[in-house]
């Protein structure tokens, strides 16, 4: 196995929404290396569909006060609101400063930026839903990707294509580089750098139905709980009410903002009962939840585990007088949603403009994460201390802008947001550090792990691992989660670790090998995992998308904070931070 | 349903020439191709090599031969892939790439021509304060372009492609068209320049191969047409 050596000030890993902004930023500056494991164009963010909010109000009046309070109810009080009302008052100009890039976003009749509702976002503090969400048809995640990947051509930003890194080189509570296998070759790469930038997106896929990408495996977390530090608020991970049944696909919320409703079996729009003002637009969470106590009460569709999205024309003008109703034709909604109708004809083989669409709840964004400040700097604990050199951005990390639940078109916003201040932030941060040396053998730890894989004869396989992993996390770490499930759930993430340890794979060559790649993603999962199990175990409230049977009710008294969580000799230690409220006091939380 | 897979292998770490392997695995009907190679790579072969990320057709990461047409292995169902191919699905990669490993090709020649016509937003006035102005006329004039997801399944499927390697490519012609057409773009010359020269839109002998392949349904020969116009009579119409 060849080990190379390549010295850069920073080093961003992932190239989706949030590491190709901060790659942009830093790049400016200092000389900028961005890994990913996909080309940047396969990254996620490109499945992005609904939009990105800002408070333009080229459609009608929008403040961004009305956006951070938006984002704070939604994140049902747990959002650091300092950065909340950052996020909020900064969209504005980042929305902007992409336009400019080239972004082909929609447009209204006087060629402004087109925007379209979406749930949780209102006017005047919860009054009635607002245009919020600049959009491009339910492309948006697509183009944006592809404009800052193509900004970045231009600025010609140094990539690393089909890197996979594997370890973070932190000697003294100090950032020195990354370890990377190149996955054409299988050689080491050892990148050294001042600091590192973690944008490795979600971690999805340690659900069995989700609406994420096969390669969203939570590496980025997982590389860093390992290193002793914390993660924040994992027990929090977003279940988006409509994936397409079984298979997870996203329908995204622009459906219903452009008018689509949900219905049980009965007909029923059964949302008017859960949120009588915001309906079918309320926050994720709840209606993820609503869907399923429709089912657990016999009225999902013919008694099974399914609800319609119903977005025929004449579905939506049934409605139309209602308040946020809109009036709609085949053509326009053609024009306005075409991916998605293309994924259910295609997938479903079911023409949406005739058929009503069945679904179910498709875990989808992970909440919690790295815990960085407002700049992007990982902390260590629950001072906010931070890190020196170690950075994050994007679904990876955790600001908290989110806080128990994110609103629709809030993570693209967060990526742009973020990642640009993390970009800059750590540009200057290279400037005035100086390279800390690089431990002897720092590829050590990844040559041990690759070849005890390669070289294993266990009779344990990845895949079934992963499937019983995945059906484990689905069954007693969903929507509904009590603490025997949540046990159960902990004790089968440990059995799995011990059976992990005697893994076998069939490819024991270098080149491509994705056999081995697996493999290690499935340790990262499996970390996730255990992350996220014990956090939602130790919660005993219930708070946004974490929602305890065992305690229904949101405690503010006594969880009005974020979780920290550790793992330190096989133990799981926590501690807490407090959420930053500045104007909002929590209150109940109704739509 | 049982499907049946004949997939061209290819490993050069260790065989001197491509073989064909043949699996037989358990399926739903509406299951994806993508699916069905899972199954062979997680339950039969772990060796089998292929590259894949969102499973719903946006990433462009597989894009390869499915029965002879250039698709995404994600989004062609395995019911009509069966039908099609009278009862067994043949796999192979990409045509006109190196192969690395079974599924997969190197793409860097087909990022390299995409990058030849300097596929960003060109505009060296300063920005207005807010968003640049644009109506929904001129946006929809480059819109089908848009799409692309650079998953090379129409340059690939070209047979001036296939006959010169140095053909610039259906793709990088639809990211150049992309620009050309968007009204707030100032590269227009420069690209069409690029386009005009002798691995440019020339080679293009409109065998529509392209317009078949595009996973996205994107109007490319017409998009090709268009560059070929603009170049003739130097107007954008
Ligand atoms: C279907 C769908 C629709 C969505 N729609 C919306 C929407 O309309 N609005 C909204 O705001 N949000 C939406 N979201 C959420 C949002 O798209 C994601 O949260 C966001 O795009 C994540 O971006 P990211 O930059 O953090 O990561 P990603 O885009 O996922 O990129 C991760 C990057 O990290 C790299 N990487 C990962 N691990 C490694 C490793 N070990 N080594 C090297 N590289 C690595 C990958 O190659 C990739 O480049 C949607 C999500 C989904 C799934
Ligand atoms: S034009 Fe179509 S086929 Fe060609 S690269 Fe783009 S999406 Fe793929
Ligand atoms: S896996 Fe993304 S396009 Fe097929």
């Amino acid at each position: 196995m060849n080990v190379h050596r390549h010295p850069f000030d920073a080093v961003v890993v992932g190239a989706g929404g949030a590491g190709l902004m901060a790659a942009l930023y830093a790049s400016k500056h200092v000389k900028t290396a961005v890994l990913s494991k996909l080309y940047p164009t396969r990254s996620h963010t490109g499945t992005a569909q609904g939009g990105i909010a800002a408070p333009l109000g080229n459609m009608e009046e929008d403040r961004p006060e009305w956006y951070a309070y938006d984002t704070v109810k939604g994140g049902d009080w747990l959002v650091d609101q300092d950065a909340a009302e950052l996020m909020a008052y900064e969209s504005i100009e980042v929305i902007i400063e992409l336009e400019h890039m080239g972004l082909p976003f929609d447009r209204t009749p006087d060629g402004k930026i087109a925007q379209r509702r979406f749930g949780g976002h209102t006017r005047n503090f919860g009054e009635a839903p607002v245009m919020r969400s600049c959009h491009s048809a339910d492309r948006t995640g697509h183009m944006i990707l592809q404009t800052l990947y193509q900004q970045c051509i231009k600025q010609n930003v140094i990539f690393f294509d089909e890197f996979f890194v594997t370890d973070l080189i932190l000697e003294d509570g100090t950032v020195r580089g990354v370890v990377a296998i190149e996955i054409a070759t299988g050689d080491i790469h050892v990148f050294h750098s001042k600091a590192v930038l973690f944008a490795t997106g979600g971690a999805g896929r340690i659900y069995k139905v989700t609406s994420n990408a096969h390669s969203l495996t939570g590496d980025g977390m997982a590389i860093v709980w390992r290193k002793g530090l914390p993660l924040e608020d994992m027990e929090f991970f977003q279940f988006h009410p409509t994936g397409i049944y079984k298979l997870g696909i996203l329908l995204s919320e622009a459906a219903r903002g452009e008018g689509a409703v949900l219905i049980n079996d009965k007909g029923e729009r059964f949302m008017e009962r859960y949120a009588p003002t915001l309906k079918d637009l309320a926050s994720r969470d709840v209606i993820s939840r609503a869907i399923y106590m429709e089912i657990r009460e016999g009225r999902g569709i013919g008694g099974k585990d399914y609800v319609y999205l119903d977005f025929r024309p004449e579905t939506i003008n049934r409605f139309k007088s209602a308040p946020g109703g809109m009036e709609v034709t085949a053509e326009y909604l053609e024009r306005k949603l075409p991916d998605i109708i293309e994924f259910v004809r295609v997938y479903l083989g079911i023409d949406p403009m005739r058929e009503p669409v069945p679904i179910q709840p498709t875990a989808h964004y992970a909440m919690g994460g790295i815990p960085t400040d407002v700049d992007g700097r990982a902390i260590r604990d629950e001072h906010n201390t931070p890190v020196p050199g170690l950075y994050a951005a994007g679904e990876v990390a955790c600001v908290s802008v989110h806080g128990a639940n994110r609103l629709g078109t809030n993570s693209l916003v967060d990526l742009v947001v973020f990642g640009r201040r993390a970009g800059r932030h750590m540009a200057e941060y290279c400037r005035q550090a100086d390279f800390a040396p690089l431990p002897p053998e720092p590829e050590a730890f990844t040559v041990e792990m690759v070849e005890r894989i390669r070289n294993g004869t266990g009779k344990e396989r990845a895949p079934i691992l992963r499937n019983e992993l995945q059906d484990t996390m689905q069954t007693h770490v969903s929507v509904f989660r009590e603490a025997s499930g949540l046990e159960t759930a902990i004790d089968k993430i440990r059995e799995l670790q011990e059976r992990y340890r005697h893994i076998r794979i069939d490819d024991k060559g270098y080149r491509f090998n994705t056999d081995l790649l697996e493999a290690i993603e499935l340790g990262f999962l499996l970390d996730v995992a255990e992350a996220t199990a014990f956090s939602a175990l130790n919660r005993t409230e219930s708070r946004g998308a974490h929602y305890r049977e065992d305690y229904p009710k949101r405690d503010d008294d006594n969880w009005l904070k974020h979780t920290l969580i550790w793992r330190q000799d096989g133990k799981v230690t926590f501690a807490y931070k407090p959420v930053v409220i500045t104007k909002w006091p929590p209150k109940e939380r109704k739509y | 349903m049982k499907v049946r897979l004949r997939i061209q292998r290819f490993n050069p770490e260790k065989d001197r020439k491509p073989w064909w392997g043949e699996y037989e695995v358990e399926a739903e009907p509406v299951d994806r191709v993508l699916d069905a190679l899972h199954y062979v790579k997680w339950y039969i072969d772990g060796t089998l090599t292929l590259r894949r990320s969102c499973a719903h057709g946006i990433c462009g990461s597989d894009a390869m031969r499915i029965n002879g047409r250039n698709r995404l292995a994600c989004k062609v169902l395995v019911r009509e892939a069966m039908e099609e191919g009278r009862g067994v699905i043949t796999v192979q990669p990409l045509l006109g790439l190196p192969v690395i490993k079974d599924l997969v090709v190197d793409m860097e020649p087909f990022f390299a021509n995409y990058r030849k016509v300097l596929p960003y937003l060109i505009n060296d006035d300063p920005p207005p304060e807010r968003e640049r102005l644009q109506t929904p006329e001129e946006r929809e004039r480059y819109d089908d372009t848009t799409k692309c997801i650079l998953c090379a399944a129409c340059t690939t499927s070209c047979p001036s492609f296939w006959a010169n390697r140095e053909y610039i490519g259906p793709a990088a012609i639809v990211q150049a068209h992309r620009f050309i057409f968007d009204s707030r773009d100032q590269g227009a010359t420069e690209r069409l320049r690029v386009l005009n020269e002798w691995f440019g839109v020339w080679r293009c002998r409109t065998i529509f191969n392209c317009v078949e392949a595009c996973p996205r349904g994107i109007n490319i020969t017409r998009a090709i047409e268009e560059v070929k116009l603009a170049i003739l009579t130097g107007r954008l119409a």
